[in-house]
């Protein structure tokens, strides 16, 4: 008794919290992108009053004005290939340096681990205009870049404003949530299974590939979660670093909102990325599971 | 030939000297152990035969042949981890056939050899699970059937049993011996278990600070310890300091302090002072011994006993406050009472029952 009451007061709270401030609101987004916009913006009254009496003002106009064009898809694939692309990237670079920091001497781990986290300690938007100075026509980098170019009879490019930018800026500001979960896993390998395999004949290579890479399959799912499902989402490295052509789902989803002022069709926009996004993770799951099954 | 030769190896770390001038030869067959406490430089040692470590100056040699240029995966050197270091992720068939796959053996072979493997360690219905699943027993097993099956030159075992309980590390004991019988791999083993080392092991080699202190089969260790850290960390014994005074060519006097003279045998170049260690169960006790049947006789009180069950051992006070240890088997013709403290009490023992060690 008194132990089903401490569960209660344990996982109480933060279930609480979840239903009001992310299952509440997920449904009220759900219920708004059957509605219809108000006239000066938001939201039409769901009940509406007429001769009949009253009856629901419902519609399926947003998903319909969704699959009439489809640039809105397109936008869509685009989006789900900038985050693959950044979760590519981050998980090549981040695995070499989760694997060096996990087997650097215990004393320099924790300093290399803070180096990882040190830029969360400046403000988001000043790293991205930092990108911004950075990529600028005038810069010494591309400055640099297109002077070697130039050498090799290329060039110039242009980088600022262009996908290019909104993936690097991406890659940059996603890195350590592959390289966290990735170093918490590899840190606890025991190193005696390496000895093992080193000793029962395997080389550097086979030692990587059947040890080590296997045992860190939960990391790399950890961080390629936490990497790609946020990039879905993102608004505010395209909105400052991808001119028009670098345009992901979310500043549509942003400008349906603020600028256009279609709540209806803003929520569709989300519910529909929402969908994708579980659709896409599930079947990732499915995968890893059959294939954990036949090995 | 011998089939490992080992000529005085050195391994420093710093200012630590964990391996000082080690050689021996190991042959092929043979059960042979590296006894000794922590920090004696026996695991360092045997990391230095996987590959794992190299020496500084010295010579490792298998078949006469240079083996410290060669990287450990490519010895025909296999070893058993303390820990067993079964791959977690893998089956047990599959961890058994983890070396076999790294010869890239078919898959035919594979099979069939691992079938073979599981069913001599009796887990023929184990195959498909994973080592977590298994009690400590087991996997101590598929660790064995792991580091075996590619049939290496030496096996190498690194304290395989601490981790188990009691019981179970003397039933593996038996099963380490006929399996090595059977298969007829020479094991190097790794232990600082002194009743593990006797039981298992044709020779032994008992460390100390890097240095081999005593190289000999298990009984002349025991009955014949070259000096006193040999006697002291193999089983109990009775350290006394003594001198000698008198030699035959048999037979010599000593003087133990505290207690007078002692006839002993005559190691051969004793002299000056040095200690008799005496084991305690070569000492008879009794409430009343028999005058003049073994050479040394001593009256004494008892000074404190411990009931073990199968035996008890009593604390003897003799001479001048000298504590003597003897043993007592419990059964029902060896002990007719429990002598308690304070009790008066006679020990004797043979001249040979000891060994005089010199300083």
């Amino acid at each position: 008794m008194n132990s089903r009451i401490a569960k209660w007061l344990i996982s109480g709270p933060p279930s609480l919290y979840l239903l009001v401030f992310f299952v509440i609101p997920t449904l009220i987004m759900v219920l708004a992108s059957f509605r219809y916009a108000g006239e000066y913006g938001g939201l039409a009254p769901i009940l509406l009053h007429d001769a009949n009496g009253a009856h629901l003002n419902l519609t399926l106009e947003s998903y319909q004005e969704y699959f009439s064009d489809f640039i809105y898809t397109w936008l869509l694939l685009k989006t789900v290939l900038y985050a693959l692309v950044t979760t590519f990237f981050c998980l090549v670079m981040a695995y070499p340096l989760a694997l060096l920091i996990a087997r650097s001497e215990k004393k320099r781990r924790d300093l290399l681990i803070l180096l990882v986290i040190l830029p969360f300690w400046s403000n988001f938007l000043i790293r991205i205009y930092a990108w911004m100075i950075i990529l600028g026509p005038q810069s010494a980098f591309t400055v640099g870049l297109n002077d070697l170019l130039s050498l090799l009879g290329m060039g110039p490019v242009r980088m600022l404003f262009t996908p290019f930018a909104v993936v690097l800026c991406l890659i940059y500001v996603q890195l350590p949530f592959m390289v966290l979960p990735l170093y918490a896993n590899l840190e606890k390998h025991d190193p005696a299974l390496l000895d093992a395999a080193q000793d029962l004949g395997a080389n550097g290579w086979q030692r990587f590939w059947k040890v080590t890479f296997p045992l860190s399959l939960p990391g790399i799912y950890a961080g390629v979660a936490l990497v790609f499902i946020p990039v879905l989402g993102i608004f505010a490295v395209p909105d400052i670093l991808g001119g028009t052509k670098g345009i992901m789902i979310g500043n549509l989803i942003k400008q349906e909102f603020l600028e256009a002022r279609d709540w209806p069709f803003g929520s569709a926009l989300s519910i529909l990325l929402t969908v994708a996004a579980m659709l896409m993770v599930g079947m990732a799951a499915l995968l890893a599971r059959r294939k954990g099954s036949d090995a | 030939m011998a089939l490992l030769e080992l000529r005085n190896i050195e391994r420093h770390f710093g200012d630590f000297a964990a391996v000082n001038g080690v050689s021996m030869n190991i042959e092929q067959g043979e059960f042979f152990t590296l006894l000794g406490p922590s920090g004696c430089g026996k695991t360092t040692l045997l990391r230095m035969i996987a590959g794992f470590d190299s020496p500084q100056s010295g010579e490792i040699l298998l078949d006469g042949k240079d083996l410290v240029s060669i990287p450990p995966e490519k010895r025909p050197i296999h070893t058993v981890f303390q820990s067993y270091a079964l791959f977690p992720h893998m089956t047990v068939a599959q961890n058994i056939a983890f070396p076999l796959r790294m010869k890239k053996v078919s898959k035919e072979e594979i099979s069939k050899r691992v079938a073979e493997a599981l069913k001599s360690v009796r887990l023929g219905d184990r195959g498909g699970r994973y080592p977590g699943e298994l009690s400590g027993g087991q996997r101590q097993r598929v660790a064995l059937a792991r580091a075996l099956i590619n049939r290496p030159r030496l096996l190498l075992l690194d304290e395989p049993l601490a981790a188990l309980d009691m019981k179970l590390r003397e039933q593996m004991q038996l099963e380490l011996i006929n399996l090595q019988k059977e298969v007829g791999i020479t094991f190097i083993y790794v232990t600082h278990d002194q009743t593990e080392a006797l039981a298992l092991s044709h020779r032994i080699a008992v460390m100390n600070k890097g240095r081999v202190e005593q190289l000999d089969e298990p009984s002349n260790i025991y009955d014949h310890p070259k000096n006193r850290f040999v006697a002291d960390f193999i089983g109990t014994c009775n350290l006394l300091p003594a001198a000698v005074s008198v030699t035959g060519e048999e037979k010599m006097v000593i003087e133990i302090e505290g207690l007078g003279d002692v006839a002993a045998k005559n190691p051969g170049r004793a002299h000056g002072s040095g200690t008799l260690a005496l084991r305690p169960e070569k000492i008879r006790i009794a409430q009343k011994l028999e005058p003049g049947i073994e050479e040394n006789h001593f009256r004494g009180t008892v000074h404190d006993f411990l009931y073990m069950g199968d035996v008890t051992v009593y604390i003897v006070e003799v001479g001048d406050g000298v504590h003597i240890e003897a043993l007592l088997p419990n059964s029902a013709a060896g002990r007719p009472r429990i002598l308690a403290a304070g009790d008066p009490v006679e020990i004797s023992w043979r001249y040979d029952a000891g060994t005089f060690l010199n300083e």
